[in-house]
């Protein structure tokens, strides 16, 4: 923005003067890690390129996982009207009779339920989203020339370019794509005979699930040891901007608990293929009874939700962290309460350990056990009051600039606290009698872990944009996208609670068979007209996105946003290495916005003679 | 073809969007950065207010709109003794979490539009306010420590078992692949054992019939429960995980293979007493079938229902069930129709342990028979009325030998005898008409002596018993079908004089 003043020659200065020298040479034609298009492109050791094949991955799977929920919608909200027009795409899955009139397969709709909730959860949130913002800021922002460890950053986007490739292929198997819900419960999901999307599609399910914690792990290791190492001097803990807390503190809690779901698919794995009995028992199917005896399906569910508990932090924390440091950009003030931020953030982290089993208040556990839960679950929502508190004082007595990526901010604000208050009731056993399992749990989770975090990736994809192309994507399409998105979530998923309380289950094909969840047609319509809407919006974004790239608005200045963070410091191309000569140092914390005259220092600045310091 | 449409609608929809996007750069060059951000900022200030409003209002309305859903609400209030504490707790959490919502909601947006850019402004700079986190900090935590209260005071309550002197009813239901079955333990009160490896095509939940509280329990096709009695649900699954799920009753636990689950409830409205409630509400004023008119309405044809709440795989969506709450005399009749399973399909087949005995009940049902039909013949004129079947003697195949459970028939006809001094019988055997004709006689004739000699073990003269053999010249059904051939085979006892 013009207003913000802009002294590069100065900031060079700052940099040359007080920067660490760490002896790095820039490699113009021979720089043996970016020389060639391969090496540059495809199989890049520079966190820069891995984010943005991260972000494009995870687009590409964004893309296939709501086009999947748009024709389930469809299947919902129409179930009368014919599908035979989408015969040509899903083939044998359309059967049309003699009418002409098509009708979805009832195995496939679960398997496109399974595949929507699959993808989204683990490819778009958690590689798209933490994925992409990891690899790009941790470095940028930090002050570091790239990870602690590139080659094992490469590692990451290649095992989880594996993990794409085997659940795409999943998607054309004969017998299905897995169908047992993105939970995998067994013993649904162990049996190929109880199910035809538990033959091979389960196999493949789990191989790419494995391979995906790898990429997983890989990113984590990567991002822990660079923020504890890679800190440019003068860049102590508590002087790192948020969304770098939020990303450390992400990858903590999936190194942790992520191995937790390796081992649950191990002895899925071996339930499956060589007669182990670790999840099944006692069970009779497809005319015989089975020799497994003496295991339990509900330790599967134990250690399935260790990680899914856990997991919906993974996906909501980066947002978060996101969200914070565009909010405080945009508004020109200080996050408020950064301390509180932070500790809140630990406190989550912490808790988010101790609360997996309010996914399992129904599934037979003993009651004393779940009143164990009800406690801690309702404590999370402490630490999450006290940010969004904090997010709304600081928008407060701003001078907000309500541009996309800050409008995607402030409905990420909304989304969180509507979604978040739902989880109180979800997270209170007594009530959750009447409404586990049914639409209010997917009103829930959709707005609060879903669409939240869609809404802190737009928020960081528009913001960081320039970063990551030079160029800026534009802002009518940006706003329509967002107005869009932000009324049309709402229409989804905001008369799904009225569905959850009326008793209406989730993942039913078709609602006609009871009385009591008949009645809901013309409410099934609006959603499916909207979710059908809302998937056009998004597609909206999309081509912005590829057109900006190539025709977008240059970026003329280094610091457009006028922002106090690191990587605005750099070339507006940045190459390999991020800094050309010296790495900056910093002098002070991420958010001094608006104090004294200015309306921005950067962290590179020493602190002035009279300055008052914020206890940074 | 619909697809290729698709296709190319969404080629010029990109090409719209991109000349918009043109359009507004080209309008921002001619008017100047500077004016265009200030009324953008307006303007998007604005909208984000207005949304606001609108999104509160709206969300006002929708509960208004949707109030028949509301728990507890007239048409939605549980028909059940528990249900109403949690759809208490439930508009107590929706009170709570509502004034949460609408307060910060509007702050969020007020504060945006009110701060919203403006180029000689500026903002505050205000970095924290340790007693402003504080406050944020307790207060939520008190209002989350009186929820955990409230709730686990409910769940325990709820979740409580039975007390073993307490007087309850137990039923069992078990899911499979994709119904439900449900069993009552019959006059016993018990429900007797079962084994996975048991199961077969006539014994769809393995009961062990050598169990005895097996043998009087039944599958009923509708769950038929009295109001006011406390029901224990025992919860089972035969193959994958099911729930079993009541929403009328707030009910709602989980079928595991493996791990027995269990619920306790107690319905307290009929299903007359809920169609009655039903029927004040106008929504439910309407035909329940929309093609007839004039048919019953909504209301009418309420039933309670049995849905799955845990996947199960692709028939998930349509395991149902109805259930029924009535009056204990009316619960009580429909008791009485129902018939045991194992009476009703296993007892005398190969899977039945007590094939070759009878129980107490059996011996004095087939005594009173065979009184019954001796009096008859004793008392009708026609001769050929004067015949008693002794429909329980049977022979094993192609011998003279006569089965186990026949002597309980035969101490029927002793005692009859005895009780009936001056009567003389003749034995008549009988055959089909397969095999040779003359072996068919002979036969007969050493059954009819096998009949004899047992009677006058018993101690009846020999004077007062002839036997007598017909092979098969006197056919009573077809000899073409299994069933007549069966019926063909036969001992009769015929009232010579008295």
């Amino acid at each position: 923005m013009a207003d913000v003043v802009e002294d590069v020659q100065a900031q060079e200065k700052l940099i040359e003067e007080l920067g660490y020298d760490d002896h790095f040479h820039e490699h113009h034609k021979q720089d043996k890690y970016a020389s060639g298009f391969i090496s540059k492109y495809v199989f890049s050791q520079d966190h820069k390129i891995i984010a943005k094949q991260f972000l494009i991955t995870g687009m590409i799977w964004a893309i296939i996982g709501s086009a999947m929920s748009v024709i389930f919608r469809m299947q919902l909200g129409f179930p009368e009207e014919s599908l035979t027009w989408i015969k040509p795409l899903l083939g044998k899955w359309i059967t049309v009779d003699a009418n002409g009139m098509g009708t979805l397969n009832p195995e496939f709709y679960y398997a496109l339920v399974t595949m929507h909730g699959t993808i989204i959860v683990f490819f778009v949130l958690t590689a798209g989203l933490s994925g992409t913002f990891s690899n790009l800021l941790i470095p940028l922002q930090l002050g570091s020339r790239d990870m602690a460890s590139p080659f094992l950053n490469m590692l990451s986007y290649w095992f989880f370019f594996l993990a794409s490739i085997i659940m795409f292929t999943s998607l054309f198997l004969n017998t299905g794509p897995f169908s047992g819900g993105w939970v995998a419960y067994p013993p649904l999901s162990a049996l190929p005979e109880a199910s035809s999307g538990s033959k091979a599609g389960m196999t493949l399910w789990t191989m790419s699930l494995v391979f995906f914690v790898v990429s997983v792990l890989l990113g984590g290791v990567n991002y822990i040891t660079t923020v504890l190492n890679l800190r440019t001097k003068g860049m102590s803990m508590f002087r790192m901007p948020l969304s770098i807390w939020a990303f450390f503190i992400t990858a903590i809690i999936a190194l942790l608990s992520f191995p937790v779901l390796v081992s649950a698919f191990l002895m899925l794995i071996l339930d499956r293929g060589l007669g182990t009995s670790f999840f099944l028992s006692e069970i009779f199917i497809g005319g015989q009874a089975l020799d497994h005896v003496g295991g339990s399906p509900i330790l599967y569910q134990h250690l399935f939700w260790f990680l899914g508990h856990p997991e919906v932090y993974i996906i909501i924390l980066p947002a978060m962290g996101l969200v914070s440091e565009v909010l405080s950009v945009h508004s020109r003030k200080p996050i408020f309460g950064y301390t509180a931020m932070v500790l809140s953030m630990m406190a989550i982290a912490f808790l988010s350990f101790l609360v997996w089993a309010h996914h399992m208040f129904m599934s037979g556990v003993n009651p004393f056990i779940s009143s164990i839960f009800v406690i801690f679950t309702l404590i999370i929502a402490v630490p999450s009051a006290v940010k969004v508190f904090n997010w709304i004082a600081t928008v407060y007595k701003g001078n907000i600039r309500l541009v996309t990526p800050c409008l995607f901010a402030i409905g990420f604000v909304s989304m969180f606290i509507s979604g978040g208050l739902t989880g109180i009731f979800l997270g209170s056993s007594a009530i959750d009698i009447q409404l586990h399992d049914t639409y209010f749990v997917v009103a829930h989770f959709h707005i609060v872990m879903g669409v939240a975090a869609f809404f802190g990736m737009f928020a960081g994809i528009y913001h960081w944009y320039p970063k990551m192309y030079g160029r800026f994507m534009n802002e009518t399409l940006g706003k329509i996208h967002f107005w869009g998105t932000m009324i049309g979530a709402y229409v989804i998923f905001w008369p799904m609670h009225y569905l959850g309380m009326a008793g209406v289950p989730r993942r039913y094909y078709k609602f006609d068979t009871f009385q009591a969840f008949a009645d809901f047609s013309d409410m099934n319509k609006f959603i499916t007209i909207g979710a059908i809407i809302v998937f056009g919006v998004q597609l909206i974004f999309v081509i912005n996105f590829f057109y900006s790239i190539w025709r977008g608005k240059k970026q003329t200045t280094k610091n457009p946003w006028g922002a106090s963070t690191l990587e605005w410091t750099t070339p507006i191309r940045p190459g390999h290495g991020n800094w050309p000569g010296k790495i900056p140092s910093v002098h002070r914390w991420a958010y001094d916005y608006s104090k004294g005259e200015r309306e921005v220092i950067t962290q590179i600045e020493p602190i002035g003679e009279d300055e008052k310091l914020d206890s940074h | 073809m619909t697809l290729l449409t698709i296709f190319i609608i969404f080629v010029l929809f990109a090409v719209v969007i991109v000349q918009i996007s043109r359009i507004n750069e080209m309008a921002k060059a001619i008017k100047g950065e500077e004016e265009v951000s200030d009324r953008s900022m307006d303007r998007q200030g604005k909208l984000l207010f207005g949304f606001m409003v609108v999104f509160l209002v709206g969300t006002v309305w929708s509960a208004w709109a949707y109030r028949n859903v509301m728990l507890g609400y007239g048409p939605h209030e549980a028909a059940s003794a528990h249900g109403g504490s949690l759809d208490s707790l439930f508009n107590a959490t929706l009170a709570m979490t509502g004034i949460v919502f609408i307060i910060t909601h509007i702050a969020l947006f007020y504060f945006a539009w009110k701060y919203r850019r403006r180029s000689n402004a500026r903002a505050t700079h205000i970095s924290h306010d340790n007693r402003l986190e504080v406050i944020w900090t307790i207060i939520p935590a008190f209002a989350m420590v009186g929820l955990v209260i409230s709730s686990l005071m409910i769940w325990n309550d709820v979740m409580a078992d039975v007390d073993p002197d307490e007087d309850y009813l137990e039923i069992e239901a078990t899911g499979t692949q994709f119904q439900w079955f449900i069993r009552y333990p019959g006059p016993d009160q018990k429900l007797g054992t079962k084994n996975f490896r048991l199961i077969e095509g006539s014994n769809a939940l393995g009961q062990d019939w050598s169990d005895l509280k097996n043998l009087d329990d039944f599958i009923a096709q509708e769950i038929w429960l009295p109001k006011g009695k406390k029901v224990r649900v025992r919860i089972a699954a035969r193959d994958v995980l099911h729930s079993f799920y009541l929403p009328h009753f707030r009910v709602k636990m989980d079928a595991v293979p493996g791990l027995p689950t269990m619920f306790v409830f107690t319905p307290i409205k009929t299903t007359e007493e809920y169609r009655e409630e039903l029927s004040k509400y106008s929504e439910y004023q309407v035909p329940a079938d929309p093609d007839d008119p004039d048919g019953p309405q909504k209301w009418e044809v309420f039933d309670y229902e049995l849905a799955c709440a845990e996947l199960c795989g692709y028939g998930h969506y349509s395991m149902r069930k109805v259930v029924k709450i009535v009056e204990e005399p009316e619960y009580r009749a429909w008791l009485r129709e129902q018939e045991s399973f194992y009476v009703q399909s296993i007892r005398g087949t190969d899977a039945d342990p007590y094939k070759d005995q009878l129980f107490d009940y059996e011996l004095a049902d087939r005594k009173a028979e065979f009184e019954r039909d001796f009096g008859d013949a004793l008392s009708a004129a026609d001769d050929a009325a004067r015949i008693v079947r002794l429909k329980y003697v049977n022979f094993e195949t192609a011998s003279a030998n006569l089965t186990a459970l026949s002597r309980y028939e035969l101490d029927n006809a002793a005692e009859v005898l005895q009780g009936n001094p001056s009567v003389v019988v003749e034995l008549g055997g009988h055959t089909d008409s397969a095999g040779d004709a003359d072996a068919n006689l002979d036969l007969s004739r050493r059954r009819a002596n096998a009949v004899l000699t047992y009677l006058s073990g018993k101690g009846i003269d020999t004077n007062r018993l002839v036997a007598r053999g017909y092979g098969d010249l006197n056919p009573i059904d077809d000899n073409g079908t299994e069933e007549g051939r069966a019926n063909n085979r036969r001992t009769e006892l015929k009232i010579i004089s008295e």
